[in-house]
């Protein structure tokens, strides 16, 4: 790395506005939560933030970076640093609870207000159900399944921002992939939930979810099956 | 808010939402005068025809290059949204198609500037 020393502005306590600065030392293969933990350690041991796994796996670690929203354990600092400094600051669209870590309710009373849950019919003495690996709609749900719920695409949509009511781009992707699955029999469930005020007609198809999804998943593409689905079922013809 | 808070808007996708949202706010504010200059025909000709005689001026003339810009972009931006969202494409079929119109477009408009 051309700098020996990080320029890095940090966002501090629950209201916008106040920032800490700190001169971090820079190294190779540094990644911006390294970046955040050495501050923590060395510089202030009052910093809130928030991460586990630090493998890009658990998706609690997603932090607003120079204006961006990415996961922060998997970004290297050499990606993201201009002229030697890095700002970072707490997810957007999600209540600050101090410095960089966020109040996550919201996002995920979401999911579960997006039919984002299981609706099962088997009993576990019911044999299990066959899986076409190969059928469209579990190849629709297959791309979408990976998500890790990190809240990115969140953070990232302009809709959810000006829309609180706004299901948001990982809740109506999970309901989508479980509209697709087999062994889900909540389809009258998911398309009503995902059809109402705040559902997925809201979307405006601005795509910053598919851009800046960490996983390269696709909530846009989802989200316009999910109003493509609603259409359907909203026609005479077209309920089942 | 600073530069760096519209920094997660600088991708392809959320600007061509941008320019589909301007021109039509755009062609909306242009469209009430275009009515009312149409109209002229039928209430005031004399009036209407001094409007024309402003189409001769070379800045009118851009100006109705930006009108012509403006209904394009939106038209285009409005196909875009309704392929995206209606029809289950692949993305590599999304750029095929999008190219294939985009040659077509150009093919026609080449055309057309010929036979004008």
């Amino acid at each position: 790395m051309a700098v020996d020393t990080l320029k890095v502005t940090i966002d501090r306590g629950a209201d916008a506005g106040a920032r800490s600065t700190f001169d971090v030392p820079a190294y190779g293969n540094q990644t911006v939560l390294d970046v955040v933990s050495w501050v923590q350690q060395n510089a202030d041991p009052t910093l809130s933030y928030r991460f586990a796994c630090r493998v890009g796996m658990c998706g609690s670690c997603a932090m607003m970076v120079n204006g961006v929203p990415r996961w922060t354990c998997r970004t290297h600092i050499s990606k993201v640093v201009e002229d030697g400094a890095v700002a970072i600051g707490p997810l957007r669209n999600l209540p600050v609870i101090k410095d960089l870590a966020v109040d996550m309710d919201p996002f995920f009373d979401k999911w579960v207000a997006a039919e984002g849950v299981h609706h099962g019919t088997a009993t576990r003495d019911d044999p299990i159900a066959p899986v076409d690996e190969g059928s469209a709609a579990r190849v629709e749900a297959n791309a979408g399944i990976e998500c890790i719920n990190c809240s990115v695409c969140y953070a990232a949509c302009d809709t959810v921002a000006g829309n609180p009511d706004y299901l948001g781009p990982a809740p109506l992707l999970r309901a989508w992939t479980l509209l697709n699955d087999a062994k889900d029999e909540g389809r009258r469930a998911i398309l009503e939930a995902v059809s109402g005020k705040g559902g997925c007609h809201n979307c405006h198809s601005m795509g910053s979810c598919t851009a800046y999804c960490p996983n390269e998943l696709d909530p846009m593409s989802a989200i316009a099956g999910l109003k493509r689905e609603t259409a359907r079922a909203a026609l005479p013809w077209g309920r089942r | 808010m600073s530069v760096a808070a519209y920094r997660n808007r600088a991708h392809p996708l959320w600007i061509a939402y941008l320019v589909h949202r301007l021109s039509g706010l755009f062609l909306a504010l242009f469209l009430p005068f275009h009515f009312w200059v149409l109209a002229l025909a039928a209430s005031d000709p004399g009036r209407l025809d001094g409007f024309l005689a402003f189409t001769e001026y070379g800045i009118v003339k851009v100006a109705e290059f930006g009108l012509v810009f403006g209904l394009a972009v939106h038209m285009f931006g409005g196909l875009r949204l309704l392929a995206l969202e209606w029809l289950p494409w692949s993305a590599p079929q999304k750029t095929l198609a999008a190219g294939a119109a985009a040659l077509s477009f150009g093919i026609a408009g080449t055309f057309l500037i010929q036979a004008v």
